[in-house]
């Protein structure tokens, strides 16, 4: 480990802040479930970089769940845009606003 | 060496990530999503977690960005539709996301711990494998549950969308769509032979 950890977790910081951005200004569902997924990246670097600073396996187990976890919501998302298109034609978070009341 | 490859690999990601959310196209926007999941992949074996690298190439890459795509195709998706208004103006969006990395950042510059060595069978299959079964025994079932749970759920929601998509052609003009297989399942009620 000759890159000093501060650097991946300055990169994993910049890749979280990327995740926020697409969240806040993409309209497509899809693009904002990439951006999430882009997210939970940038925790799992910074979860194998403070495990190998630790010398401890638990952070890389950790990423593990957070695989899990991701591919199921991934399934189930794309499942429900997959439903919401059907139903209405558009992928777009900005028409589908019925929660709204 | 590590360092040149960290630095080829920080660009690559970061340059993933703004394509992920700047690309016009949605097939752009998962191109750049792989690169930059690639790109991690190779940052986890710098930091000697091979088998996380390995997941993250296969279940990454390989399932999920798939997964992405087969949808884009499903959907014939298009970027986003032009708009006067938005939830979020973009430039507010920005400044908001250049204070968070700032933040981060600054949380980030703050780590001074040095890193020990480790043995050569760190973060390897096997020593991974030993704490998911060993202290991790009983979140690991609960993640295959949950796992089960994603693929009930995503074949109970396959079967609603086929109901959904074929009800929209038999409702009269002016149903709204949520509302037609109820009306369908009126009709059917009223004794009326399907088909």
């Amino acid at each position: 480990m000759s890159v000093p950890a501060p650097l991946y977790l300055s990169l994993s910081a910049v890749l979280f802040a990327l995740g926020t951005v697409g969240v806040l200004v993409r309209r497509s569902a899809l693009i904002v479930f990439m951006s999430v997924e882009l997210m939970l990246n940038a925790v799992n670097l910074t979860f194998v970089t403070f495990a190998r600073l630790r010398g401890g396996v638990d952070g890389q187990v950790l990423v593990f769940f957070v695989l899990v976890v991701a591919a199921a919501e991934v399934v189930i998302g794309l499942a429900i845009i997959v439903n919401i298109f059907r139903a209405r034609e558009t992928v777009d978070v900005d028409d589908v606003d019925l929660l709204r009341g | 060496m590590e360092a040149v490859l960290f630095a080829i690999t920080a660009v690559l990601g970061v340059a993933g990530g703004v394509g992920v959310i700047a690309a016009r196209q949605p097939v752009h926007s998962a191109l750049g999503l792989l690169l930059a999941l690639l790109s991690l992949a190779v940052d986890y074996l710098l930091l000697d977690a091979q088998f996380v690298a390995v997941l993250q190439v296969i279940i990454y890459a390989g399932a999920i960005v798939v997964l992405f795509v087969f949808i884009i195709m499903l959907l014939r998706a298009t970027g986003d539709a032009p708009r006067a208004r938005t939830a979020v103006p973009p430039r507010a969006a920005a400044a908001l996301g250049a204070v968070l990395a700032a933040a981060l950042l600054a949380a980030a510059l703050t780590v001074r711990t040095e890193p020990g060595g480790v043995g050569a069978d760190y973060g390897t299959v096997e020593q991974v494998g030993r704490a998911l079964f060993g202290p991790y025994a009983l979140p690991f079932e609960a993640a295959s549950i949950v796992l089960v749970v994603g693929m009930i759920g995503a074949v109970a929601l396959g079967k609603r969308a086929q109901a959904i998509a074929v009800a929209p052609a038999r409702a009269a003009p002016g149903v709204r769509a949520q509302d037609a297989p109820a009306s369908r399942l009126a009709a059917g009620g009223a004794g009326e032979p399907e088909g």
